[in-house]
Parts: structure tokens; sequence; C-alpha cells
């Protein structure tokens, strides 16, 4: 795990790129950043994922410079940038749109920046050609955008963003306009290039599978306020709140009341059922009202009770969502209650052990989920 | 059946452009002569095949030779061509940032500039430009109001003047320069000024080099929209022009109203038309090209 050391927000004497101090955003009535604190770190792959109409775009929008925060103040190496208009900040975007200037070649939208600069000319095609090589577009300089693909475009928009060699490069859904294919390899290469070139990405993005490949840390938001800000395997197992549990990923989520028992803490959640058995939750009482959120690829199913499993439960088979290299499993429970459980095809399908209506038992480990306060 | 949907334009064209053309020609290559029609010879085909070579042997290139030797014609038509193009230089000057203005505007008010924009339309030609008469003339509303204000002592002289000819043309074509650059700037994505804003660019250079290359094909359109009717303009060169505004138009309706001259009129108009077809080719295949890249 020693190339996994890059974690800056855990040292309490790293100085952040970018501070989030209190802001607030309205338009009229409306507010989409409620009261917001979070400190992004030089080098950093930062996400901002949420639903549509969270603020994630707002957030990234005053970064650029395009809109200026109602209230609170938003630091760049420790400079409140409100007063610098986009012009002047060594802040880049990709748009959704790319929005390549359509009337000039791939080479001119690339060097476009550069010129504003007015960088010497000998200067700019040195770095024109080095950013062509390091999106390999070496060989479409000439075209305009009209006339390449659509992730040729992506490569073009990414280009000139990164050719000013920006401080901080805002990429604002950056794949949303690529097939399924096309958008996995870019995933990689984004990366790769993030790291190639050492600058701090934030990207927006509503795809919780991309923010997670991508990402250093990920900032789960809604409703202009960012739920939870970790590292990717934090948000996924260990989310703070259901909301996020139920933004990433698949989950099974039940509601009863907590039970503390020693080291351990129970959860009674149906009559008829045994207490859930999980690690203890820091400072839930008897009798309080919980969540208890677990994954369905930890939930494991089997037509016999297993005899070593802290959580065991029977139910009927529902309904199974094949998907080739793994099945989900519908369970429903005694109580009415359904849980997912996803196993690995590693056999064929014929030779499948459960079918519709079988009865099987659903086990899981102590650890396996996460209680939940709300 | 397809032959015959597009035969009809086609046949359209001849019926309305290619026969009057032609006969106008053939008037141009005639004598004048006092008579009704105004010129000789006149075809008559009942008197058989010696007659008809006879008409052909009657025509000649005399009127032309004579636009060249009357310096009146070549300097009217350079005149006209000159107040054409300035004209048409103002009304890109005025017309565009009402058009920005226009694409600008909130949608919900869009329809409103809209129809402001073609309203005058609905109101004769004839009468908008008598009332800028009424407007320009020494004790017009303007000269009232600016004496009122006491920005002047003395009533301006604009009516019978070029500048009053600028007044009306610019009034008149506007609409013909908003409206394509209009279509032009709706179309522009508001991201495209943002991302040129980011790369360093002040607003004021992210509207000449990303705005104004963009609106291009508008400008265009537009300016010979206004460009090829205003070489041959001539109403408003007759009311609100004097006698030494000197356009192509004018000399034409002169020639065969005044010395009903129909024959040198003729081919004062087929030169006119033969200037006109270059501005006409051009207009066509920026139209071509608009159409390409829209595809």
């Amino acid at each position: 795990m020693a190339l996994d050391a890059f974690a800056p927000w855990e040292d309490p004497t790293a100085k952040p790129l970018i501070q989030f101090q209190n802001v607030t955003k309205r338009f009229g009535d409306f507010t989409a950043i409620d009261n917001l604190n979070v400190d992004i770190f030089e080098r950093e792959f930062f996400a901002l994922l949420g639903p549509s109409g969270c603020g994630k775009t707002t957030m990234m929008r005053m970064l650029a410079g395009f809109e200026t925060p109602t209230e609170g103040s938003i630091l760049l190496a420790g400079q409140d940038i409100a007063p610098v208009p986009p012009n002047k900040r060594a802040v880049n975007m990709m748009f959704q749109s790319y929005a390549l200037f359509p009337h000039l070649s791939i080479w001119e939208n690339i060097a476009f920046g550069l010129r504003r600069d007015r960088m010497p000319k000998d200067q700019i095609a040195a770095r024109v050609e080095e950013m062509l090589r390091l999106t390999r577009l070496d060989k479409f300089a000439r075209r305009k955008p009209h006339q390449i693909s659509g992730g040729q475009r992506q490569r073009v928009a990414l280009a000139r963003s990164l050719a000013k060699a920006p401080k901080l490069l805002l990429l604002d859904e950056p794949l949303g306009a690529l097939d399924k294919k096309l958008r996995q390899e870019t995933q990689f290469e984004l990366m790769d290039i993030q790291e190639k070139t050492g600058t701090t990405f934030v990207i927006v993005t509503h795809d919780q599978e991309e923010a997670m490949t991508v990402a250093s840390r990920v900032a789960v938001m809604d409703h202009g306020k960012i739920i939870q800000v970790a590292t990717p395997d934090v948000i996924y197992e260990a989310p703070n709140s259901t909301y996020v549990a139920d933004f990433i990923g698949e989950v099974n989520l039940i509601t009863g009341k907590a039970d503390p028992k020693g080291d351990v803490l129970q959860m009674h959640w149906a009559e008829a059922q045994p207490a859930i058995v999980g690690a203890p939750l820091e400072g839930a009482q008897a009798g309080q009202d919980l969540h208890y959120a677990i994954r369905p690829e930890k939930v494991s199913i089997s037509t016999e009770k297993p005899v070593e499993a802290a959580n065991a439960v029977q139910g009927k088979v529902l309904d199974i969502a094949y998907l080739g290299n793994i099945s989900t499993y519908h369970v429903e429970l005694a109580g009415g209650q359904i849980i997912k459980a996803q196993a690995a095809n590693n056999r064929r399908i014929s030779r499948r052990a459960f079918t519709w209506e079988d009865d099987v038992w659903l086990s899981w480990t102590a650890t396996a989920g996460v209680f939940l306060e709300r | 059946m397809r032959r015959l949907l597009i035969a009809i334009p086609y046949v359209w064209l001849l019926a309305l452009f290619i026969v009057p053309f032609l006969i106008v020609f053939k008037i141009s290559l005639s004598d004048t002569a006092i008579a009704i029609p105004p010129y000789t010879p006149t075809l008559d085909i009942s008197a058989g095949l010696g007659a008809i070579r006879e008409f052909f042997a009657a025509l000649d290139w005399e009127n032309y030779i004579w636009l060249t030797e009357d310096d009146l014609y070549w300097k009217a038509y350079l005149s006209s061509l000159k107040i054409a193009l300035i004209s048409t230089f103002l009304t890109l000057l005025v017309g565009y940032p009402i058009a920005y203005g226009m694409a600008r505007a909130p949608e919900e008010w869009r329809a409103m500039l809209f129809i402001m924009v073609i309203l005058p339309f609905w109101t004769s030609f004839l009468i908008r430009v008598y009332a800028w008469m009424g407007i320009l003339s020494q004790e017009g509303y303007l000269n009232q109001f600016l004496l009122s204000i006491g920005v002047i002592s003395e009533p301006l002289v604009i009516l019978n003047t070029n500048i009053a000819v600028y007044i009306g043309i610019v009034y008149t074509y506007l609409p013909f320069m908003i409206l394509p650059i209009y279509a032009a700037l709706e179309k522009l994505d508001i991201s495209l000024l943002e991302a040129a804003e980011d790369l360093g660019c002040s607003r004021f250079s992210a509207f000449w080099l990303i705005t104004v290359p963009l609106s291009k094909q508008g400008i265009i359109a537009g300016s010979f929209l206004v460009f090829i009717p205003t070489i041959g303009e001539f109403v408003i060169p007759s009311l609100l022009g004097g006698s030494r505004t000197l356009m192509i138009g004018k000399v034409l309706w002169e020639e065969f109203f005044s010395n009903r001259d129909w024959p040198v009129a003729s081919a004062v108009a087929v030169v006119l038309l033969l200037i006109l077809i270059i501005p006409i080719v051009l207009f066509q295949r920026n139209e071509q090209k608009q159409r390409e890249a829209g595809r």
C-alpha cells in the first residue's frame, strides 16, 4: 500500500490549494450552495458527485469565476478569488459541451489560450505539439472540430484546457457524451494525464462509477450541501448516511431499534427474525432508531443454513437479475422484507444452484454492513 | 411526375424572368422612335421570313456604346455602388447591435422584439419614406425638436441630401440586416464565450474572436440582402435625395418616363442586371456554404 500514500487531507500541516469557507450561493429564492466548507489539496483528483440540481455545477462555476458566492469566500492558494475575473484565474475548465471553437482548427483551438497570454510563437508551437502528443491527436491538428469524432473532441477539449498549465483544472461532466466503452478507456486516460501533469483536477459528475474510478476523494452532494467527503473505498464501505449508501452502488437498507451488547451492536428489526449483529456505532443508545446498510455482494446465498455466520436469515427467491458475470437474487424474507444478494456466476447458468421460489439462506459476517443513524 | 415537379420552378423562372429579360434586351438593341411603342423595329411575324431577317438586321449595340460615351451613366453606376456600399456598412453598424441585443434578450421577450423588427413591413414602404420627409425637412419634427432644446439655432438641411438617402436606406433595409444576423447569433452557444474567457480573453476580445467570426455568415447574408436592392433603389433617392444624388435607379426612371427613351433605359437596366449578377452569385455561394456547414 506504499503507492497509496498520497493523502494530504490526513496531514494537518498540509495547505489546501482550494478552500471553500462558509460558501453560500443563492439564485433568487433558490439556495444552490448552502454554507459549504471543503478543502481540496494540490495534485488531488477531486470528484463532486450528486444528482442533477445538487449544486455541483454551481460549485465548479464559482471556481471558474462565472458565478460569485453570495456569502463566504473561496481561497485559491490562500488568496480570495472572488474579485479575480475568469480570464485572470490560473484555473481552466473543460466544458460539458466541450465548447470547441467551430471556426478554428484543432491546433488553433489548443493554441487559443496561449495566444491570449502573448507567448512567443515558437513556444506556442512547442506547447501545442506537446499537448497534441499527450492526447494522441497529432494527426488531427489541421482538422476542424466537426471533422473529428466525439472521443477526439473530448481530448481536444482536455488538451485546450491543459495547455495553459493551470493550477486547477475543472472538468464538467467530461465524459457524459461518450459511449460506455470509450468512457471507461477515457477515465484511465484522464487519470494518466492527471498523474503526468501533476495538475489538480476537480471533476463534476453524476456517474458514481466514474467518480469512484478516477477520484482520489469523492464529495457526495445533495441540495447544496456536501454529505460526505472521503476516498472512494470509505464512501463505499463506510458511508455516513443512508443517502450516501443509497447513492453509491446498490445497497440493502433495513431499519430497526438499537440494542448495544458489549462490544457488538445488535439491531432488532422484525418480530420473527434474529437481531442483526454488527460493529458498534459510537453513541448509539438502546432503543434508538437505526438503519443497517449492507451491499448485495457481501450477502452470501446458500441452500443450507450456514454454520458459522454472525447473521443468517431464511427467505424465498423472488427474482433473479442475470447480469452475465454476476446474478442478483431478490430474496423475500418472512416479514416481507426484500434483501438483494449477489453471487458471481462462476458456473454456467444451466447449473445454477437456485431458481425462483427456492428456499434459501442469506448470511453475512458481523463486519459486512454498517449501522447508520440517518 | 418528378420531372414535372422540377419543371414548375423552371417554367416560373422562364415566364417571369427570362422572357421579360429577353424583351428588355431586345428593346435595348432597338432605336428610339416617336411611335407606340416608342422604339423601332417591331417584330411582325406575319410579314414572313424576310421581315424577320430585316428585324434582326435593324438591331445594334448603339445604345450600349452611348452608355460609355456619356459620362452620366458610369458616374451614376459608380455613385450607386458607393451609396449602396456606404449604406450597407451603416446598416450593419446599426443592425448588428440590435440583432445582438435580440439574441441575448430573455427568451420570452424575443418574439415581441422579433415582431417589432418586422412590424414596419405592415405599412406601405412609400408611406414610410414620405413620413421621413416630414421628419427630415427644414420645418420637420427633427429640426423642431433640435431647435426647441437649443442644440442648433438654424434648421439643418438634411432632406434632399445624400444624408437623407442614407437615413432612408438604413431605415428601410434594417430588418434585412437584422434577421440573418439574429439567426446566426441565436445559434451561438454561450459556453463558447465562457470558454474564451476561461482561456484568458476579455469580454471584448471574446466578442471579436468568437462572436463576430461565428456570425460571419449572417453578416454576409444581411449585407447582400441590403446591398443588392440598394444599388437599383429608385424611390428613396428620388423622394429623399436632392438633384445631386445620382443613382442609377433614378437615371433609369428618367430615361423611361421623362425622356421616353426606352432603348437607352433598357440598356441601362441590362447593364445594371449584369453588375448585380456578381453579388447575387456571391450571395448564393455564401448560402450554399452555410447549408454545407450546417450539415
